[in-house]
């Protein structure tokens, strides 16, 4: 398959801080990259010079085969983007803002204003299309503007931190909507902080960290790289301790670990909440008294805690107050937080 | 730039300059208060200051009005900066510069779409001169010329505002700026009161002061003149069309380069 998107080397340093230090990444036609990371990775450096917004300092990138520093005008007319911060015109009504895009892309009036409304349809915008977008919600603002990166259906398509500040809700509606984007073939690369995310989404997940990638692979292998799933069963008194070990070990996929002290045993699985059922029913006729009991996935700070280190807490904490802030400063102030 | 880029430019920047316009339909307060300034303005002087102003042959009022229009004109083209400063901040200006759109559109927009919100200003504040006694003495053609000549100066202006909202962080601060800057250059000047008065360097600031030369032309395009009181000697305000086309001229060939240099690397910061 051919690559649609590929960097090669590509760093970005301001000042003392290496936003990118050397990233490579690929996405094949008609594929998915989720690129995760933590705030400050350079997740967004990356995408802002894949979409000809900022030129590299070193390494070189093309997207539908053109250089991004070259020929920024033919990669501009190939590629649809939304950014972490909805870049709508609050005083347009929603329809005003995907007719003015579809013009700026060269559509023609007539065809501008079908895709227009086309759009609203679709991302279910339609009751809403001639309020004033001030009146919207993030979710709707969030919608709108992935509208506005589709409106002269690009071949490529780059989605940077789609759901960040959205409620759980917004997520879910967002990411049906992507995901019923990707079946129609488009070539999208997508950054994320949340691994669930890139686990719904991305065909193949890239993990950054300091502005270079540090794993690749889908997310099953990621998965097994931080640990898989876990059962945790905390046993009533420790006479049981020994066979609810040995009910786990017929169920687990690695080695089982007791803690004698707090009667907890762990044991990794495969199968999830199956799994669970179970081993609850294979202690329940063995009579072990369970006290607790919990299935745990693994989350982006084992990612980051198995594959840097160090973990993405810290730096999450950022995360929240920045909605609305300049895209520019956020940068600044993301590769500042190491 | 070929005649295609130029066309291109145009036609982007006139979707741009819609966009901005609808914003001034929508929140008409941004005009209120754009013209409330000014219309207050007027009052103030021609009512309390204007009982102490003597203008040798002429009513202070008549004085007055072109050049109230220079400032609030001036005044008006500092939306430019703080429009385009707000874009950025919100990230608008991203999401132009991903798209294949002419590359000076979106400073082609901003530019014209703050003209005619000058325009509207102006007409405004033209109904108010009327009202407190200032009247237009020429003829429609050099009536015209003045309102013409004023707002080209706005436009140039316009594109040195464009170029600051472009380097500055906030709008906030294209605001606290542009006052700070624009008020002395329109006060050292001879919009309000003649600058014969002024202590002997001030005054030779304010005659070549191109705000005191599209003032001098303003008044004589609207024969808001007497023959008993003539503009000083100094050459521009005795070719003061000319002298402000000059600058006219000299400002868009240095700010417009400046200015789309400036919005190609905006969001690189």
């Amino acid at each position: 398959m051919v690559d649609v998107i590929r960097a090669t080397g590509l760093v970005k340093t301001y000042g003392e801080l290496r936003a990118l230090d050397g990233l490579d990444l690929a996405v094949p036609e008609g594929t998915v990259l989720g690129v995760l990371g933590p705030n400050g990775a350079g997740k967004t450096t990356a995408v802002r010079i894949l979409t000809t917004l900022l030129p590299a300092d070193a390494g070189s990138a093309e997207v539908a085969g053109f250089d991004v520093a070259r020929q920024p005008g033919k990669v501009r007319e190939q590629i649809g983007l939304s950014g972490q911060y909805a870049a709508v015109d609050e005083y347009l009504t929603g329809y005003e803002n995907l007719d003015m895009v579809g013009r700026l892309y060269g559509l023609g009036a007539r065809r501008s204003r079908e895709r227009a409304r086309e759009l609203l349809e679709r991302f279910t915008l339609a009751e809403s299309a001639d309020r004033p977008v001030k009146t919207y919600s993030g979710g709707m603002r969030r919608r709108l503007d992935l509208a506005g990166a589709l409106v002269a259906q690009p071949a490529v398509l780059f989605l940077d931190e789609p759901t960040t500040g959205l409620d759980p809700r917004g997520r879910t509606d967002m990411w049906e909507v992507i995901v019923e984007l990707v079946k129609s073939g488009t070539t999208l690369l997508l950054t994320t902080q949340y691994l669930e995310e890139a686990d719904r989404l991305a065909d193949d997940i890239l993990v950054i960290d300091h502005g270079r990638a540090i794993a690749q692979g889908t997310a099953d292998e990621l998965k097994a790289q931080v640990g898989g799933e876990r059962v945790e069963i905390v046993v009533g008194t420790p006479a049981d301790l020994a066979s609810a070990q040995a009910v786990l070990a017929g169920l687990a996929d690695g080695p089982v670990v007791v803690d004698e002290h707090t009667r907890r045993i762990t044991a990794p699985v495969k199968g999830g909440a199956g799994v669970l059922m179970e081993a609850l029913r294979r202690l329940d006729t063995e009579g072990v008294a369970v006290l607790d009991v919990a299935l745990r996935r693994p989350t982006l700070d084992d990612v980051f805690l198995t594959l840097t280190g160090h973990a993405a807490e810290a730096e999450e904490q950022n995360k929240g107050k920045g909605k609305g802030r300049k895209p520019t400063t956020a940068q600044l102030e993301e590769t500042s937080t190491r | 730039m070929s005649a295609m880029t130029i066309q291109k430019a145009l036609g982007d920047g006139a979707i741009v300059a819609k966009r901005n316009l609808i914003k001034i339909k929508r929140v008409p307060d941004l005009l209120v208060f754009s013209t409330m300034s000014p219309i207050m303005f007027i009052l103030l002087f021609a009512y309390v200051f204007g009982s102490a102003i003597h203008v040798p042959g002429l009513s202070y009022r008549e004085f007055l009005i072109p050049g109230i229009f220079a400032q609030t004109v001036i005044f008006g083209a500092t939306i430019t900066g703080a429009g385009l400063a707000d874009d950025i901040q919100k990230g608008i200006i991203d999401r132009f510069r991903s798209l294949p759109m002419s590359r000076s559109a979106v400073l082609v927009g901003r530019t014209t779409s703050d003209v005619l919100n000058n325009v509207l200003v102006i007409t405004i504040m033209s109904l108010t001169g009327l009202a407190v006694g200032w009247r237009i003495r020429s003829s429609v053609f050099e009536a015209a010329g003045g309102f013409l000549l004023l707002l080209l100066f706005a436009y140039a202006i316009s594109w040195i505002m464009a170029w600051v909202g472009l380097i500055v962080p906030t709008p906030e601060v294209v605001n606290n700026a542009s006052f700070m800057i624009i008020f002395p250059l329109t006060f050292v000047a001879n919009t309000f009161v003649p600058t014969n008065g002024f202590p002997h360097g001030l005054r030779a600031i304010a005659n070549w002061n191109p705000v005191s030369s599209v003032t001098q032309a303003a008044r004589e395009l609207f024969g808001n003149t007497s023959d008993k009181f003539p503009a000083p000697k100094d050459w521009s305000l005795q070719h003061p069309v000319l002298y402000t086309l000059a600058w006219v001229v000299l400002l868009l060939a240095v700010f417009i380069p400046l200015s789309v240099r400036q919005y190609k690397r905006a969001a690189s910061r």
